[in-house]
């Protein structure tokens, strides 16, 4: 990982470039992100960046996460997550990444939780087959069978089965930046990404 | 609506583009890219619907040729459709006319005229 930045999704839209082309675009509002802490192999085992996105008044953080902006100094952040690069050098604690760091053109990768579609058939969280609907059949959207009998005589682990999907971490690699716009510190990824509207969304380089 | 998406959009469109409604018989300008040569197809016909507002605006302009129904759809602020040209204005009760493709001879392209 080189660069990385939290941010939120904001929607879809269509943009027109270069001779005419039309690219569907997905907004997502990146950072400020303030870079809060380092954590070094010596210490924790691991390098890391810890980034806060979203400022909150310290009043209203519970007591521990208060402690510790307030051990540090620092103003309070709702969410903090931790990146880790292939080197630590050259972030400096206290200061603040933005959209700058992602340029036009660039692949980037895409981290968010996909759209909770809870307890699910086979047929649309496994792209199973379903059954004919007439002629008799009664077998509709049912999964059909999950293995032989009297041998081996149980269910393999990791049978494809209903149940819950969606409303998991998914990372979309290789999307590129078709643009940004420092105003409002937007950048415009080409195609689509996991997740609603006003999601959190983590962006990197990878 | 996001307000940022709403702007993004409003930033793209071109002022002062032809009022395009459905009903209106329009001649089109596309510019055809062929290879490194660039001409202007023109393209006349009755628009049957829009889709979609702000820069995302596209109309479907439908058009009889040898007997046969053509449909071609345009987005209005590309910046390869360089002008809309509004020819006549009808009365239309309908915000799309997919009717008229039911419709065979002369009765496929009359439309009542509005003053």
């Amino acid at each position: 990982m080189k660069k990385f930045l939290i941010g939120k999704k904001i929607g879809m839209t269509q943009l027109m470039v270069e001779n005419g082309d039309v690219v569907p675009v997905t907004v997502v509002q990146l950072g400020p992100c303030q870079i809060v802490d380092k954590r070094e192999k010596e210490k924790v085992g691991y390098d890391a960046i810890v980034l806060g996105y979203g400022k909150i008044a310290l009043e209203k953080l519970t007591k521990p996460k208060r402690g510790y902006f307030v051990k540090n100094n620092q103003e309070g952040y709702k969410l903090l997550k931790e990146f880790r690069p292939d080197s630590i050098e050259g972030f400096v604690v206290n200061t603040e990444l933005t959209v700058d760091i992602f340029e036009k053109d660039e692949k980037v990768s895409v981290r968010s939780k996909t759209i909770g579609r809870g307890f699910t058939g086979t047929i649309k969280r496994h792209n199973f087959k379903r059954g004919p609907m007439s002629h008799g059949s009664k077998s509709h959207r049912i999964p059909g069978s999950i293995g032989a009998g009297t041998s081996p005589s149980h269910i393999f682990k990791g049978k494809r089965m209903a149940g819950h999907y969606g409303d998991e971490y998914v990372t979309i690699h290789n999307l590129s930046v078709v643009g940004k716009d420092l105003e409002t510190s937007c950048i415009f990824l080409k195609g689509a990404i996991p997740g609603k509207k006003n999601n959190l969304v983590e962006v990197f380089v990878s | 609506m996001s307000a940022i998406i709403e702007a993004i959009e409003k930033k793209q469109m071109k002022p002062n583009v032809a009022d395009v409604q459905v009903g209106d018989t329009v001649i089109v300008s596309k510019v055809i890219i062929e290879g490194k040569k660039q001409r202007i197809q023109k393209y006349e016909g009755v628009v049957t619907g829009t889709q979609g507002i702000r820069s995302r605006l596209s109309f479907t302009v439908r058009k009889i040729v040898d007997g046969i129904g053509v449909e071609k759809t345009y987005l209005l602020h590309s910046e390869l459709v360089p002008e809309v040209k509004i020819v006549k204005r009808a009365k239309v009760r309908r915000a799309r006319l997919d009717y008229l493709r039911d419709r065979i001879g002369t009765k496929a392209t009359r439309l009542k005229l509005r003053d």
